[in-house]
């Protein structure tokens, strides 16, 4: 099953490279993973997408805490509820007034924003969980698509369950 | 005081009570030597290689409990310090590893021996720090022993650019005292929670079963366990790593488990209801397959580390903390309950226990014309008195050792475990005696392994470490030579060791006695008069059976229940 945890760690140099180190040191998947200082600039935020068996997940939690520079953790999939965000941006073709409506047509269904018009693409962005995005560019001619960028996921628990010092 | 970052460093190994740091020197650390020059109160150890800094010290932090502490120069000296780095990391070794690197400004410009040490060794180090700024020195070397010493020990490497040595650049310095991480928390408090259930668990047991391993030697609870294991009485295997810390000969120890266990334990492990694990982490050469590990046992597991709990076997009653705080815990609630051990299950369970001891399953052929590798043990332990610090390498003779050799103290049996690396074994011994500088100090090795860090023989010449050298010379990488026997139909491919050298020429050439001993009938006398010459180094051939194997003997892949074993006529 796939789980988003979320960790704060020690903003020095390299730490990224501890954890993208023990995912492939260790064979656990990684299908996402974001980071960023935080308010507090000697931390970062760091939002891992990963999944496996129960047993797997678990190891992944004991792993990622026991990384010296890690100072807290939280598997927001394992703890209630929470938000899932992702950002994408993707350009499509848009080179007659029949696809540039139905390109319209499907942004405006997804709330998504188109940024950038020229005479043959769109560039629009769309925010979500993941399975939104996919959903749009389910929707979308595949042959259209021209490039999608996306962020990865963040996330965060809802109510006053906080990930903090 | 005003110190330079080259007198930081040794002025700070002093303040942290460091008594050896074994090195070698090269360009990024020469600013770290000078100062070392200028001191007496860090003893350096010279090294013929960089490996043997590592396996020095890590032999000196197995045997003394204290860390170990190496110095090597960047680039080549740090990747030939890698594979002692990994082997203290395997077994979590307390070693704090200095590593030079190119001066800060030249970093990422592939410059003159420049390497990614930090990267290259992340993989195998508890924990890494690339010092930025020599204000930051001091503390970095504080946070690196406090991490390698707290908690699950293990190596820690400290790459220090030559700008952060530079003597004309002077800082304030004070000996850090303490500290503390916020993202760092060794101490853990034992759930009391889990302490009853565990002894719910333990005296509800028809078949219980304790297996201890390398935890219990490095939290220094060896008391404890003996305390625990007798107040119970119920058997105990200990794994490669454990031996020691319960004693042998012992009627409760029933010999160690594994790939190359004892009948009795392995079996007993398989037919256990209740199995307690003490600081072990059920590596498949102990467990064999998976599918068939203790298949009946509530599974209780003591250990510091998180991440070993239910890592490779699920964990019904996981108990975290230190193991010898838990096993005090553990023993105070046993006493404490109103209930008692079954006795009557117990007494059928020993007595199938004593059944299959009665197999002698490490028997040997003792009428061999050939000397045998388990006869030179046999009389080691004899002459020794068992009262000898035993570093291994890696091979027939480790499995040899652990099995023939009874060690009744912690500390004492110095092998590479987890990694399983051959030329361990020498500089270790080389640490350990200089860690224990009246102790008796005995390498067993094989004559391929002795040869992966031979040169470090100049090193015991040097240090006038009085090692005792015991190469059971089989002519043979015979671990591999008895897998291609068993497995590959007898094809030996390049596991004969041809060329071999004259090792008591080779031996004398070091400055050392070489003795060559081919017959059974001299072992004895031959390790005598070794023994007696206290303040040589005395490397010693023995001309051993080239085809015996180690036995019993659980192939890859298989139950406990499965083993292989000898056949004597
Ligand atoms: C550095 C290293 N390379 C290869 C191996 C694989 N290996 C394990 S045991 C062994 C043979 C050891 O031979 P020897 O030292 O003569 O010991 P014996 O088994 O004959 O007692 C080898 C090659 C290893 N463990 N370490
Ligand atoms: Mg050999």
């Amino acid at each position: 099953m796939q789980h988003i945890i979320s960790l704060l760690m020690e903003n020095e140099s390299g730490a990224l490279s501890r954890v993208a180190g023990l995912f492939s040191a260790r064979g656990y998947n990684i299908e996402s993973l974001t980071v960023a200082a935080t308010e507090d600039a000697s931390l970062s935020r760091m939002t891992i997408v990963t999944s496996g068996s129960n047993e797997i997940i678990e190891q992944i939690n004991k792993q990622l805490n026991k990384l010296i520079d890690v100072v807290k953790l939280v598997d927001i999939t394992a703890n209630g509820e929470h938000i899932e965000r992702e950002l994408m941006l993707i350009k499509v073709q848009a080179d007659n007034s029949e696809k540039r409506e139905e390109v319209k047509r499907q942004a405006d269904i997804f709330h998504g924003r188109i940024l950038d018009v020229t005479d043959t693409t769109y560039i629009i962005e769309l925010t979500g969980e993941g399975s939104k995005l996919d959903a749009f560019i389910a929707a979308i001619d595949a042959s259209d698509i021209l490039e999608t960028v996306r962020s990865g996921a963040t996330g965060i628990t809802r109510g006053e369950t906080c990930l903090r010092l | 005081m005003e110190l330079s970052g080259d007198d930081i460093v040794t002025q700070f190994l002093k303040d942290e009570g460091v008594e050896y740091v074994f090195g070698y020197p090269g360009g990024a650390v020469l600013h770290i030597y000078d100062a070392l020059f200028r001191q007496d109160a860090v003893k350096h150890i010279l090294v013929r290689h960089e490996q043997g800094a590592t396996h020095a010290a890590d032999g000196y932090a197995r045997s003394t409990g204290k860390p170990g502490v190496v110095l090597v120069t960047s680039g080549p000296g740090a990747t030939n310090a890698v594979t002692g780095i990994a082997t203290a990391y395997l077994d979590s070794i307390p070693l704090v590893v200095l590593t030079g690197q190119v001066t800060s400004a030249f970093i990422g410009s592939d410059a003159f021996q420049e390497v990614d040490s930090v990267g290259i060794t992340r993989p195998c180090v508890k924990h890494n720090f690339l010092v930025k700024d020599v204000k930051d020195l001091a503390i970095t070397l504080k946070k690196a022993f406090y991490v390698a010493t707290t908690g699950r020990p293990g190596p820690v490497v400290v790459d220090i650019p030559k700008d952060i040595t530079d003597p004309n650049i002077k800082i304030p310095y004070e000996y850090p005292e303490s500290i503390e991480l916020r993202s760092y928390h060794p101490v853990v408090e034992v759930k009391s929670s889990q302490v009853e259930k565990a002894v719910d668990a333990l005296l509800s047991a028809k078949r219980p079963m304790i297996y201890s391993g390398g935890g219990a030697v490095l939290s220094n609870s060896s008391n404890e366990l003996r305390t625990f294991v007798r107040q119970l009485g119920y058997p105990i295997t200990q794994t490669l790593m454990g031996l020691g810390a319960y004693p042998e000969p012992d009627p409760l120890n029933v010999g160690m488990l594994g790939m190359h266990g004892t009948y009795e334990a392995n079996l007993a492990m398989h037919e256990c209801d209740v199995l307690l694990a003490v600081g072990a982490r059920f590596d498949d050469r102990v467990t064999g397959e998976i599918k068939q590990f203790c298949p009946n046992a509530t599974v209780i597991h003591i250990d510091i580390d998180p991440s070993s709990v239910s890592k490779n076997v699920h964990v019904d009653i996981p108990i975290i903390g230190d193991v010898k705080q838990v096993l005090i815990e553990l023993s105070n609630a046993i006493t404490a309950s109103k209930r008692k051990p079954d006795t009557k299950a117990l007494k059928t369970w020993w007595k199938q226990i004593n059944e299959w001891s009665s197999k002698d399953c490490l028997r040997y052929d003792r009428n061999s014309a050939l000397i045998k590798p388990q006869f030179v043990l046999e009389k080691l332990y004899e002459v020794t008195g068992g009262d000898a610090f035993i570093t291994s390498d890696v091979g027939q003779h480790q499995m040899f050792t652990a099995q023939f050799y009874k060690f009744d103290e912690p500390r004492r049996w110095i092998n590479s475990g987890g990694l399983g690396t051959m030329g361990f074994g020498l500089p270790a011994a080389i640490g350990t005696q200089l860690g224990n500088p009246d102790a008796t100090v005995a390498c067993v090795t094989g004559e391929a392994s002795i040869q992966m860090c031979i040169q470090e023989l100049a090193t015991a010449f040097q240090y006038s470490t009085p090692i005792k050298v015991i190469n059971l010379n089989n002519r043979y990488m015979g671990m591999v030579r008895q897998w291609q026997e068993f497995f590959y139909e007898s094809r030996y491919s390049h596991s004969y060791v041809e060329a071999l050298p004259d090792f008591v020429k080779l031996a004398e050439a070091y400055g050392h006695v070489g003795m060559l001993i081919e017959k059974p009938e001299d072992v004895e006398g031959a390790l005598k008069e070794a023994f007696a010459m206290k303040d040589r180094l005395v490397f010693m051939d023995f001309i051993t059976d080239q085809k015996e194997n180690v036995y019993p003997m659980i192939a890859a892949g298989k139950g406990h229940h499965e083993m292989h074993e000898r056949e004597l006529a």
